[in-house]
């Protein structure tokens, strides 16, 4: 099997260091140190615990900025075969629309049996991304997978995909996508081995020439110039109050516990 | 000869990698290890899995072949939030070293994969009861017979000896009474199940609580021959150019250490009201946590100097390891304590870590080396130059 996974640099929301651009309101990404979008790497798992269990290769797929590699080669030290690339400055301030058609057309370039994406990202987080991809290509669309069960045999592949009542199983020929979820199961740690394998992987970077096929994606269709949506304010959330913290001795928890439920009931949170 | 070293992609990545880890994993370990004082095999399973064990040995071995500042790099990750764990590292490496040192070809093959995969530990044996500082003075004594060796003897403060597979034991050889006290050492692998080989018992520690330290005795113990690593006589010289490259790796985990709880305080001091306001807007707790700070990156800068000369092979080794231990060592003793301080009475009890942190520290102010004899191997070098 071939997995693709599309995977996306996003700010260390660990940090707490994220902030928007005055000028244009858009994310500082430089100003805070890369990191793959955790859903992503549920995503990642996901696809290699696939290949682990019926053969194949995971590769990677990314639109990102300038600092995207290194980032990327943390996911290829999780397990990846290989990556793509494509960074150009004309991609700049790309809407959800013209995100999906690049990484469509990248993808029409590509053989595959299944395309795994995140469920959405920390920093844009419209989650359009994968439904727009899968439209573009005509691809079945498996949202909210819990489970994955591809029959490369057959050349079908069954997922069940959470809803409100419990979860619904779909079945749909591949080359399909797949929108992953946290139920998929927790990504690993790379290992120092993999680590140091990563750096000899292929990560190829492509401009957007190298992916433009016939006029459907060329720098008039895609970019910030053509983004069909303008972030024209934003508003930092109000400061956290101080954090109260309840300590209690071993064995005395009841109390403690008591008073938290006090609180949370005050405000009625419970 | 003036080695100056910049952290490289490969070790930026291992280092971050193994502090991930570290964090996620070891770290919510940490107080019940020292609670317990058992061997946390979880973690050395963890270790291994990752390949954090294989990083001293040859890639010939399964191993990443890894330069001392990288493992150095690790193992002050993994003690900055548990100092046991960081010294199954520093321990896999330190009693490897002779091997790596003066160990034939047979000998890497027959051991090096397994402990380069983890699924083997080694310990170090040199310390006896009455061998501490003075290591020339040990008693236990290998007498040859035939193709074999007979071992009888003990050794003591033997950190992992217990739950080792595999053990550096530093035996004496010398018949006449008339050899220098130097040349009197050989250097054997001993494997747990020898005959004659036992545990006498296992410490009760003031720190490093889950790091078995083994009390162990050989009656009659047979070893091949073929055991033996370097040539006969040359134990001393093996052991104290093993110690000159291992004592980084004690002193990392001192940084380490002091690291730790060094960020234990600053979270504690910026979260702390009294009177009314942060603790960490009080000038005398500003001071003791800027102190700590400097502190703290000046025995990291000098160990990772120390680390890098030795890695290109610096003629005064000795000194730099001494020094980088040295420096290392009261330093994490000094932090530690002053974490403690700036907690106050939560830094007193085992609801926060800097008690533990403050009970680990000294450790590397005794092992492999008390200060005292890193002094004299520093102003050993001092005064031979002259």
């Amino acid at each position: 099997m071939r997995i693709v996974v599309l995977v996306k640099p996003v700010p260390d929301t660990a940090s707490g260091g994220e902030r928007l651009r005055p000028a244009d309101w858009r994310l500082d990404r430089p100003a805070v140190q890369a990191v793959v979008n955790a859903n992503d790497e549920y995503a990642l798992e996901a696809a290699l615990k696939l290949t682990e269990a019926h053969g194949g290769d995971v590769v990677l797929l990314s639109m990102a900025g300038p600092g995207a590699p290194d980032t990327m080669r943390k996911a290829l030290a999780m397990g990846a075969a290989s990556g793509t690339l494509i960074s150009d400055d004309r991609l700049e301030g790309s809407d959800t629309l013209s995100t999906a058609r690049v990484l469509a057309n990248a993808l029409r370039a590509q053989e595959f049996d299944l395309v795994l994406a995140g469920a959405d990202t920390s920093d844009g987080g419209a989650g359009v991304v994968p439904a727009g991809i899968a439209t573009l290509l005509g691809l079945p669309y498996l949202s909210y997978a819990a489970k994955i069960e591809p029959d490369p045999v057959a050349g079908r592949v069954r997922v069940h995909r959470i809803s409100p009542t419990g979860y619904e199983v779909l079945e749909a020929p591949m080359p399909a996508l797949v929108v992953a979820t946290q139920a998929l199961g927790e990504p690993r740690y790379p290992s120092l081995k993999g680590i140091m394998a990563a750096r000899s992987k292929t990560l190829a970077t492509l401009a957007l020439d190298d992916v433009a096929s016939g006029a459907v994606v060329d720098g008039q269709s895609v970019g910030g110039a053509v983004a069909t949506s303008e972030v024209v304010g934003a508003v930092p959330p109000p400061p956290r109050a101080a954090t109260r913290v309840v300590r209690a001795p071993a064995g005395e928890g009841a109390a403690a516990a008591r008073e938290i439920v006090d609180f949370l009931a005050e405000r009625r949170i419970i | 000869m003036m080695a100056s070293y910049r952290l490289t992609d490969d070790q930026l990545a291992m280092r971050d990698a193994v502090r991930v880890l570290a964090d996620d994993r070891i770290a919510p370990r940490a107080a019940e290890i020292d609670r317990t004082a058992e061997f946390p095999w979880d973690v050395k399973d963890l270790l291994a899995s990752h390949d954090i064990l294989s990083l001293p040995y040859p890639e010939a071995y399964g191993g990443l072949g890894a330069d001392l500042l990288t493992v150095c790099l690790a193992i002050e990750q993994i003690s900055r939030v548990c100092a046991t764990s960081g010294l199954i590292l520093a321990v896999q490496e330190l009693a490897s070293l002779p091997l790596l040192l003066a160990g034939t070809d047979e000998q890497r093959d027959r051991w090096f994969p397994d402990l380069a995969a983890g699924r083997k530990l080694i310990a170090f044996a040199l310390t006896e009861a009455e061998a501490g500082s003075d290591v020339a003075a040990a008693r236990t004594r290998a007498r040859r017979e035939g193709d074999d060796w007979l071992i009888d003897g003990g050794k003591r403060f033997i950190s992992q000896g217990s739950v080792a597979d595999l053990l550096a034991v530093f035996a004496v050889t010398a018949e006449a009474d008339d050899t220098p006290r130097h040349e009197r050492l050989t250097c054997f692998m001993v494997e747990k199940d020898t005959p004659g080989f036992s545990v006498e018992r296992v410490e009760h520690k003031m720190g490093i609580r889950g790091s078995p330290t083994a009390e162990l005795a050989f009656r009659a113990m047979r070893v091949p021959d073929a055991n033996r690593v370097g040539a006969v006589g040359e134990g001393f010289s093996l052991a104290m150019r093993t110690l000159d490259r291992s004592r980084p790796g004690i002193a990392a985990q001192a940084v380490g250490i002091a690291q730790g709880a060094l960020d234990v305080a600053a979270a504690y001091a910026r979260e702390r009201r009294q009177f009314g306001k942060p603790i960490a807007e009080f000038q005398m707790i500003q001071a003791m946590l800027a102190d700590m700070d400097a502190q703290t990156e000046a025995a990291r800068q000098l160990l990772y100097k120390a680390a890098t000369e030795i890695d290109q092979g610096a003629p005064d080794a000795s000194r730099w390891s001494a020094m980088c231990k040295l420096v290392a060592g009261d330093t994490a003793m000094r932090v530690t304590t002053d974490a403690v301080q700036v907690l106050g009475g939560y830094g007193y009890i085992d609801e926060f870590p800097v008690e533990r942190m403050m009970r680990d520290a000294k450790i590397t102010q005794l092992y492999e080396g008390t200060q005292q004899i890193q002094r004299l191997v520093i102003a050993r070098a001092l005064t031979a130059r002259r």
